[in-house]
């Protein structure tokens, strides 16, 4: 990972969702990234940003490119300072929702990308990193 | 609401120049890119909007509410404004170029009050009553953008989801775009109403256009396909393209036994089958 630039943007309403997964497309496009691995990535931001607005109260969405000696990837960090997660894995645990949802996104964002980790203390606010690099840049050992 | 000036002379101040000197501050003012961008016809006209202007400004210092957008002379001026911020908008201008186009509205009359008067009475006011005006002029943009938004949105809603007889009842929905609980609920709404009254059997829910199918658009979804079944019709969703189909199966979505085609023309060919209706192709 050499080039790290960040775009920072705010999740505060649905229409920012909409925005982030504008933002995640256009940047999965720029990357390289196959039409199947641009849905998925935008998918898994999609999930993540709902996660941060609606159980986290708000938050943000921070984009960064990287890279490595085979290509590039996308990596996302949510961060909010809501309730936090009570217990990381039961909530990665399909079918489990605290909303009226179907309570797969957060296990099914996790299924999207390549990396995956979870900082979360209950009242001190959730950080959810999420990885997904491109065909040719997962081959490279890690 | 008292102004800056301590005993609010300075409002009157101003108020006497607006007055008094009204035409000189107008002739100036129509030479700025604010009113000579707007008023392309002709000079007079930029003159007599400048003019209008600061009428009403004279007004509001005359009642000494320098710092009140809401004053009720601002009201009269208000359209004629609105006209000016969308004028400068539909040709380019941001929210930030109109207001610092109000902004160089501010010197002209500074000199003229500074002219007139040479105390700092007069001019502390006139710059709070430019501070004013601005913030006026920004509401207005807002405002109008919120406008504009509602409108589009309202047009959205409408115009992209028509249901489409393609059969004998079959009706279809191409579904373009992303999908939010109140598009499917216009969704729903207008699928439910052609299938009541085109008396169809089949609902084709087709997802060629959504770009993107997380647990909520499959929600959406799955609640739409409940009701045309509850209506005694079948619901076919199609058009399910293989990067959709690969993020539906790692998301863990059940889409149950909803029957689902790759492609509009596979679900209307299924659909015929289920009415019976068997295509033959001719020879010639």
């Amino acid at each position: 990972m050499s080039r790290d630039e960040v775009t920072r943007l705010e999740i505060g309403s649905d229409v920012q969702i909409a925005g982030a997964r504008q933002a995640v497309r256009q940047a999965a496009v720029a990357a390289g990234f196959s039409l199947v691995e641009q849905t998925k990535i935008v998918t898994a931001a999609s999930e993540l940003a709902r996660n941060t607005l609606v159980h986290g109260g708000g938050g943000h969405m921070e984009l960064a490119v990287v890279e490595n000696s085979g290509g590039h990837g996308i990596r996302l960090t949510f961060t909010d300072d809501g309730p936090g997660i009570p217990d990381v894995d039961v909530a990665l645990s399909d079918g489990y929702s605290t909303g009226n949802g179907l309570g797969l996104g957060l296990g099914g964002a996790r299924r999207l990308v390549q990396d995956f980790t979870i900082e979360s203390r209950p009242g001190g606010g959730t950080t959810v990193t999420a990885v997904a690099w491109s065909r040719m840049a997962q081959r490279v050992p890690r | 609401m008292t102004s800056v000036g301590s005993d609010g002379s300075g409002a009157a101040t101003v108020a006497q120049v607006l007055e008094t000197r009204g035409e000189q501050v107008a002739q100036q003012w129509a030479d700025l890119p604010l009113f000579r961008n707007v008023y392309t016809t002709g000079r007079d006209a930029a003159v007599a909007a400048a003019h209008r202007l600061v009428r009403v400004l004279a007004e509001v210092a005359r009642h000494g509410r320098l710092d009140d957008t809401s004053a009720p002379d601002f009201e009269r001026v208000r359209p004629h404004l609105a006209q000016t911020v969308t004028a400068r908008t539909r040709s380019g201008a941001t929210h930030q170029q109109i207001t610092a186009e109000v902004a160089e509205l501010k010197r002209p009359l500074l000199e003229i009050v500074a002219r007139e008067t040479g105390g700092a009475d007069g001019a502390v006011a006139a710059v709070e009553l430019m501070g004013t005006l601005r913030v006026v002029v920004v509401e207005i943009a807002l405002s109008e953008g919120a406008e504009l938004i509602d409108r589009q949105r309202a047009q959205l809603l409408e115009i992209s989801n028509p249901v489409i007889k393609l059969w004998d009842g079959v009706v279809a929905v191409p579904l373009i775009g992303t999908l939010d609980s109140a598009r499917t609920q216009v969704v729903m709404e207008a699928l439910l109403q052609a299938i009541v009254d085109q008396n169809a059997g089949m609902a084709i829910l087709d997802i060629t256009g959504v770009p993107m199918v997380d647990t909520v658009v499959a929600q959406y979804l799955l609640k739409t396909a409940m009701a045309v079944r509850l209506m005694g019709a079948e619901c076919v969703i199609s058009g399910i393209r293989p990067q959709i189909a690969q993020t539906i199966v790692q998301l863990g979505i059940d889409l149950g036994d909803i029957t689902t085609r790759a492609t509009l023309a596979d679900a209307l060919k299924w659909a015929l089958g289920k009415a019976g209706v068997s295509v033959v192709v001719g020879e010639g």
